[in-house]
């Protein structure tokens, strides 16, 4: 019997999430046993290959790029989960939310005391996403299935959440594996 | 007062004071109902609504309703654990409450009352408010993010600190804790062994240079929930 | 610092005993004089009657009408409600912004005028209306509201928008209003002929344990709304510990559609406060407070004239209705300031002891613990007028009136889509339809009765009675015809409650929030099925855990909407199979981007 497929995607997040994905140490041996891995940086594979089972999501949603993967995700995979902080409330990109995009844009390309721009001009590559208003929360663009909050999450607290999705167990989290630090 | 009232709190048989708060009854029995604006040595502040228990099955705030006799209250049951998360959902979703860098994470009691209730993420939308954080003062700081308005800021410094650094203004959703002068924080006579920096229950209110001072792992609510203690009184 | 300011304030502070109880008297004269309540008077203040600066910030910061920072000399506070919105106040407010130059919210550089929106005026039978100053004006259209800024523009004097009076008292010397009373039906109780004393002279003869018998006999309920029983209410004042006692009349009237207090307060004031001096009586209090709605304003002159006119009858003051009954009384009047809550009893006591208008925990009760921690009785215009009423003709005529358990008449304030708006009084009992055929409103298609706290009933409702035990009011009847959008009227009373809820409890404060954007979030056709659900347990969430009945019933219009109105949610929500969130809208999110950047999305074109 092939094995349930997992991706997983880092939008905007630090990839601590997924670092801590990497924390598991040697069960990730078993993980290996227990799933194959479609798209997802920790394999590289860039474009889903079939239907998944499990989709992990770092980071919210701050341009139209991650908006555009999410979406994909969600088409593409049965349970969808956010992993962090980010993922589940916006996280520290999400600090910008309420300060007009224009001054987000001018610190960042302008103005900001590291910036050396002598264009004085926003660069302007399609290539570069376009930024939303705001910075989203996954389950405001699409919805979520579950959610692992932490910042990262414990290792133990994936580990814990992946086993059980992946032996068809409800999600029941012990006291010390929620937290949102 | 020698008298005592009997009632009936989660099926066991209590005495209280007469005159005691349904909260405070209970916690003395060993039961810990869910609060955040009660705070010991201040007058009942009844704004959290956390504490709503169901008293002869009418729902009531239970650190504003006295014990009577012969009342039923009920404090644990699957109605009210859902009112509860609400409750903590819709503070969460209505301020900035960035727990990742938070001083106060780990010592937080809306953070623990999240994690006793095994909140994950609201279900309601973040407001993601516009505020504003007061870093006037030498030693003090006031976060308008984190703040829940329970008020144990303004009635510690008017009762127990007797002097009057903070008050509300505005009202509904626009509703925030002001200081006592035109010159923020600076201005008022707050100083840094005021009992009011100890008496917020988040990261709203508290001294500078003292951030992360307790590693993880040793913090007040990384292995227990919040209330622990007063339930231990029971099963002792 | 304006030199003046602190002579005047000193004057004012003096004046009210430099009293910070009195602190809404304070403001209120500061802001009348000097256009707002600025730092510097907030500093002065509290010095003057020794408080800190953060308490009056507190109390100025908390009312509608009142500001920190300038206004205008002429504030225009055009009416914002439902009624107001089917009679056009938007091509109002359009009009009104254009001709006035800057757009609502906002004062013109000149400082001469500055443009709000107000919560119901009380005037919902002449709408649109809107209060310039204190001056109610009336049927406002857009060519109406156009002359109206020329002319102040010319004159600066709101007053001289009066060119013709309204009916009745409207024309009296100190009202000089343009508003009219609409009453279309009196009846027996509140409308009928009063003699000034009639009713106080029988009360006296009695001992006050046999006023209240008396008013319990009658099994008279508030009129507000809750519909406590009144002899009751006055029972546990009078039998509380107190030095003082006081009875306060709430003419907070702030229920959007409400309006009948104001044609009491204008047409029948002795009988109300007759009705303050029984209560006083039978009480054991000396003290009376009418708490006037700040909209109600224009009305204050007159009702002092009433008092004074009944202090020389010798119906007020000391020794009421001459030395032998040992009974002294008097009564003031308390302005608001534009809080809506205020209306709530505990809140209204708040109000009165100069604070915000957080209303209190109970217990204690205000029949225990009210005013200045004194017993005091809270009761509506209606309620005491009905009070007098029972004295002069007794518990058994009144109480042959209406219901067992609704006993007597109640007022209702008609308004919205139908031919005869105003005021009716009619026996309680009467069924829905036959006051929908009363006021030209037979083909309704919704009633919003209760105001935004009561509820939305459709059709099949119509044959149930109005009382307390069937559907409750406190006066206000709000028609919808057949082409108004039921949901579009829940949406603006949740609007309404997000605009007045105190913030004191977390339901009110922030799940009112939560309910109205959901709402509009159907509204706009991203609505899904599980939408129902999420407003119902919301809904359910704020009625039952919040602290007061303003929260207690705000979530009413989603609620009693969702009961009666299913279809019309049903019909605008959408299954969403994609499992993507139809409220996300990529185009309007990426809509600042395209601005600063000036391309579109190569991603979503």
């Amino acid at each position: 019997m092939a094995k349930p497929k997992v991706a997983t995607a880092s939008l905007a997040g630090c990839f601590g999430c997924h670092m801590t994905v990497l924390d598991i140490d040697d069960r990730i041996l078993k993980l290996i046993e227990l799933v194959d891995f479609d798209k997802s940086p920790i394999d590289d594979i860039k474009h889903f290959t079939g239907r998944c089972a499990v989709g992990l999501i770092e980071g919210g949603c701050c341009n139209e790029e991650n908006v555009h993967t999410l979406q994909d995700f969600r088409k593409h995979c049965d349970v969808l989960i956010s992993v962090g902080d980010c993922a589940t409330m916006g996280g520290i990109p999400a600090m910008r939310n309420g300060i007009p995009l224009e001054e987000c844009y001018a610190e960042a390309y302008l103005v900001g005391p590291s910036v050396h721009n002598p264009s004085g001009r926003i660069p302007n590559d399609p290539e570069l996403p376009l930024l939303l208003d705001k910075v989203y929360p996954c389950q405001e663009v699409v919805k979520m299935d579950y959610h692992i909050p932490g910042c990262p999450p414990s290792a133990d607290t994936i580990w814990e959440t992946l086993v059980a999705l992946l032996s068809n167990k409800t999600v029941d989290l012990p006291y010390e594996l929620i937290k949102y630090d | 007062m020698s008298e005592t009232v009997t009632l009936t709190i989660d099926g066991a048989e209590i005495q209280a004071k007469p005159g005691q708060m349904i909260l405070v009854a209970a916690e003395e029995a060993g039961i810990y109902i869910p609060r955040l604006c009660h705070y010991k040595g201040l007058k009942p502040h009844g704004s959290c609504r956390l504490c709503t228990v169901t008293v002869n099955g009418k729902p009531m705030a239970s650190c504003t309703q006295p014990v009577a006799p012969g009342m039923v209250v009920e404090t644990k049951t699957e109605a009210l654990n859902q009112f509860r998360r609400q409750i903590l959902e819709m503070l969460f979703a209505e301020g900035n409450h960035y727990c990742m860098f938070c001083e106060k994470s780990g010592n937080c009691e809306l953070q623990a009352q999240g994690y006793r209730y095994g909140m994950t993420a609201p279900r309601y939308p973040f407001q993601y408010p516009m505020r504003d954080i007061d870093a006037s003062h030498p030693d003090i700081f006031l976060d308008h993010n984190r703040c829940i308005l329970c008020a144990r800021c303004v009635r510690t410094s008017k009762d127990l600190d007797g002097k009057n650094v903070f008050q509300f203004v505005n009202r509904g959703k626009h509703k925030r804790v002001a200081v006592d002068s035109r010159a923020r924080l600076a201005g008022t006579n707050a100083n840094v062994t005021d009992q009011a920096l100890g008496a917020c229950p988040v990261g709203a209110l508290m001294k500078k240079r003292v951030g992360y001072a307790v590693p993880v792992g040793q913090r007040l609510y990384d292995h227990k929930p919040i209330g622990s203690e007063i339930e231990a009184k029971a099963s002792r | 610092m304006n030199p003046n300011l602190e002579t005047d304030i000193r004057q004012i502070c003096k004046e009210f005993g430099n009293d910070r109880g009195r602190m809404m008297d304070i403001v209120i004269a500061v802001q009348k004089k000097h256009g707002c309540v600025n730092d510097d008077a907030m500093d002065l203040i509290a010095k003057t009657v020794a408080t800190h600066r953060v308490e009056v910030e507190s109390t100025v910061s908390f009312y509608a009408f009142l500001s920190t920072r300038p206004r205008g000399t002429i504030v225009i506070r055009l009416c914002h409600d439902i009624i107001d919105k089917m009679h056009g106040s938007d091509a109002v407010a359009a009009a009104l912004a254009r001709e006035v130059g800057v757009p609502f919210g906002q004062t013109t550089s000149d400082g001469k005028i500055t443009l709000e929106y107000a919560p119901c005026l009380g005037l919902c039978d002449q709408a649109p209306a809107a209060l310039v100053n204190d001056v109610p004006v009336t049927n406002l259209s857009t060519d109406k509201a156009r002359w109206m800024v020329q002319e102040l523009r010319k004159h600066h004097d709101p007053n001289q928008l009066v060119t013709e009076f309204g009916d009745g008292n409207n024309a009296h010397e100190l009202i000089r209003s343009m508003v009219y009373n609409n009453i279309r039906k009196r009846g027996e109780v509140v409308f009928a002929e009063m003699k000034p004393g009639e009713a106080l002279q029988k009360a006296l003869s009695m001992s006050p344990a046999e006023v209240i018998r008396e008013i319990k006999a009658s099994r008279l309920r508030g009129r507000g709304g809750a519909g406590f029983p009144t002899g009751m209410k006055w029972e546990f004042t009078r039998g509380a510990p107190g030095d003082n006692r006081y009875v306060m009349c709430n003419a907070d009237e702030g229920e959007p559609g409400t309006f009948k207090d104001r044609v009491i307060l204008t047409e029948c004031p002795d009988l109300m406060f007759e009705g303050m001096t029984i209560a006083g009586y039978a009480i054991g209090g000396n003290t009376g407070i009418l708490y006037l709605r700040g909209e109600y304003a224009y009305l204050r002159s007159y009702l002092e004239h009433v008092l004074a006119d009944r202090r020389k009858k010798g119906l007020l003051g000391k020794s009421v209705c001459g030395a032998k009954h040992c009974f002294d009384f008097d009564i003031r009047i308390q302005m608001g300031a534009g809080a809506y809550v205020c209306g709530e009893e505990t809140a209204l006591i708040s109000s009165c002891e100069g604070t915000r208008g957080d209303p209190k925990n109970r217990p204690p009760y205000p029949a225990q613990k009210g005013y200045l921690d004194c017993p005091s009785v809270v009761n509506n215009v209606e309620t005491l007028c009905c009070a007098a009423r029972i004295m002069e003709k007794g518990a058994a005529w009144f109480a042959q009136m209406g219901t067992t358990d609704s006993p007597g008449t109640k007022l209702l304030s008609v308004s919205g889509d139908c031919k005869r708006p105003g005021v009716y009084e009619v026996p309680f009992g009467i069924p829905v339809r036959e006051v929908l055929a009363m006021v030209g409103a037979e083909d309704a298609m919704a009633i919003q009765i209760g105001g935004a706290s009561g509820q939305m009933v459709g059709p099949k409702d119509y044959d149930r009675p109005i009382s307390y035990e069937g559907l409750a009011t406190g006066g206000s009847l709000m028609v919808f015809g057949p082409k108004r959008n039921v949901l579009e009227a829940a949406h603006m009373f949740m609007d309404f409650f997000v605009e007045e809820s105190c913030g004191y409890c977390t339901p009110c404060r922030v799940g009112n929030v939560l309910l109205k954007d959901r709402l509009e979030k159907i509204l706009n056709g991203q609505g899904e099925p599980g939408d129902l659900d999420y407003l119902q347990e919301l809904g359910q969430t704020v009625k039952v855990l919040s602290r007061c009945g303003l929260g207690q019933t705000s979530s009413n219009p989603v609620l009693t909407t969702l009961k009666n109105f299913r279809n019309v949610y049903e019909g605008l929500v959408k299954v969403n199979q994609d499992k993507f969130q139809s409220s996300f809208d990529i185009k309007a999110a990426l809509t600042p981007a395209r601005k600063i950047i000036g391309r579109e999305s190569v991603i979503y074109t």
